[in-house]
């Protein structure tokens, strides 16, 4: 979907996110609306650090340390992050350790292709990540598309959607190469720079509209809380 | 009866060096499984620096009040099990606020945390969430029965609901410990010791494998970070209690520190063999294995 004139995502709103009245099991009846409900629609804000920089420093050094990685594998890339759990590698030596939600991960390594039916809930799960979070993109796929760069339902560069703070290149990239991409993003941590959430709220119109180029069904609230 | 203020200083130091020893302790003991399985583990620092980064996070949000009172009645429970118990016997300075009745406080003290968690991460409004909460106040209930059995008969054997005066029974040797004196009743302890561990082969509430991770789904940022702080605290308080009931309590820190360990071992000992239970699986074991030890306790002694 290269167009200009870009079409106005139509919207078909599924049905348990339709606007209907609920009746209570007191018999007092209310209606319920999901998408304004259930959801935050607050903009992401950008996020100072702290006032010291010698505090800021120390948080630095400790995310770098404590890498969270969400446990979302989207394209071939996923099996490469197994051997980091298990004896041959053990990535847990250098901190780094998975966590089954996005609520308490920090570290999002999108793992591969990513078709645009998946981009939908990554886009959600990366909402739900607290401030700072990082972004890895692992395989060429994530870089330029890969070998998928002509697939018909696949997004090419993420760059694009999420902002991203490392690529690890390579298709498949071996463990020993994740690894080296992770000590790289613990450099840029430690050196401050690792601001992509703050990137993100700054340039959230950008972002949406690139993401609302490719989903069509959008049937979410613009921020995910 | 007159209170003396310099207990409270004297608290928050207990408070102080069980934290740090519970924070290594964990990490230790997670080594050693990580061994086990032919893995380096994580650095014995780890936990320190996942707490600081978790209170390090720019961004919280919160789903309500209860949302917030959850992991704040999860640390009460853990810290109020430690300062109603006396961590090293015989010292004034270590006793903390231990009282004549403690031992039922405690016992209650433990399900506390439990209860207040069930209903913040009920608020939560995640599914996994709640199904965990339901999940473990299932699993623990079960594992409490035995618990509550061996006290009852460890009290009965000693007269006494006072933890101090059964630590006191227990002083001049090994052959005056419970574990030697009332067999039974500290083997159904352990029992249900192993049953609240959160450890194979009784993790299933919060692996993240299962249900993802059960009742802490929805908790981030510093509300986690005070989850963390409690899973420090209050392992080393409930084995604080073990040890005083049936391994006749500690008089020094060195002593307290190796008997935590061992106790802790037990359970580490038995995750690393056993693979998990189904919650159904473990409440009928419970109910077959422990409990009916418990209850021949109370008969025999
Ligand atoms: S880069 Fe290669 S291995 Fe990775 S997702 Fe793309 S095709 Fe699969």
């Amino acid at each position: 979907m290269q167009q200009d004139d870009v079409v106005e995502p139509r919207v078909p709103v599924k049905d348990e996110l339709k606007k209907r009245t609920v009746k209570g099991p007191d018999g007092f009846e209310f209606e319920v609306d999901p998408i304004h409900d259930y959801y935050c629609d607050a903009r992401p804000e950008v996020r100072p650090g702290s006032y010291l920089k010698i505090v800021e420093d120390l948080f630095n050094w400790a995310r770098s340390e404590s890498l969270w990685i969400l446990g979302f594998g989207t394209g071939c890339g996923a099996i490469e992050m197994r051997p980091l759990m298990t004896p041959r590698f053990d990535a847990y030596r250098y901190g780094i350790q998975w966590r089954p939600t996005p609520r308490q991960a920090n570290l999002f390594v999108i793992s591969g292709y990513l078709s645009v039916k998946t981009l939908k809930r990554v886009i959600r799960s990366y909402e739900q990540m607290q401030n700072p979070k990082y972004v890895v993109g692992l395989g060429s796929c994530t870089v330029n598309g890969g070998m998928y760069w002509d697939s018909y339902n696949t997004i090419k560069k993420l760059d694009e959607y999420l902002p991203v703070d490392v690529y690890v290149t390579g298709c498949m990239p071996r463990p020993e190469a994740l690894l080296a991409g992770f000590e790289e993003l613990k450099r840029i941590i430690r050196a401050g720079k690792g601001e992509g959430a703050n990137l993100y709220a700054k340039n959230f119109d950008w972002y949406k509209a690139n993401q609302k180029r490719v989903i069509h069904d959008w049937d979410m609230p613009d921020y995910n809380w | 009866m007159t209170f003396e203020w310099i207990k409270i200083p004297q608290s928050l130091l207990t408070l102080f060096i069980v934290l740090n020893y519970g924070l290594l302790l964990t990490a230790l003991v997670q080594k050693i499984a990580a061994r086990a399985g032919r893995r380096h583990g994580i650095p014995i620092w780890q936990n320190y620096v996942d707490l600081l980064k978790n209170y390090g996070l720019r961004t919280n949000i919160t789903h309500g009040v209860m949302y917030y009172l959850g992991p704040v009645f999860r640390l009460s429970g853990g810290v109020g099990l430690l300062l109603f118990v006396p961590t090293i016997y015989g010292s004034e300075m270590f006793s903390n606020l231990s009282f004549a009745g403690d031992l039922i406080l405690a016992l209650y003290f433990i399900f506390f945390g439990t209860l207040g968690m069930a209903l913040g991460a009920g608020e939560s409004g995640h599914p996994h969430a709640a199904i965990g909460v339901s999940r473990g106040l299932s699993q623990v209930t079960a594992a409490e029965l035995p618990l509550a059995l061996a006290v009852f008969s460890v009290a009965l054997q000693y007269h006494t609901l006072s933890v101090t005066d059964i630590v006191a029974a227990q002083q001049g040797g090994v052959a005056h410990w419970t574990l030697v004196t009332n067999p039974l009743a500290v083997v159904a302890g352990m029992f249900s010791f192993l049953g609240s561990m959160m450890r194979s082969p009784f993790d299933v509430v919060l692996a993240p494998q299962e249900i993802p991770i059960g009742p802490p789904t929805e908790y981030h940022s510093s509300y986690l970070a005070l989850m963390q702080t409690n899973r420090a605290i209050f392992p080393v308080a409930k084995m604080v209690i073990y040890m005083n009931l049936f391994f006749g309590g500690a008089s020094s820190w060195a002593e307290f520190c190796l008997k935590i360990f061992l106790i802790y071992m037990v359970s580490a000992l038995v995750g690393v063999v056993f693979p998990r239970f189904r919650v159904e699986q473990s409440i009928r074991w419970f109910l077959t294995w422990a409990v009916p030890v418990g209850v021949a306790a109370i008969l025999l002694v």
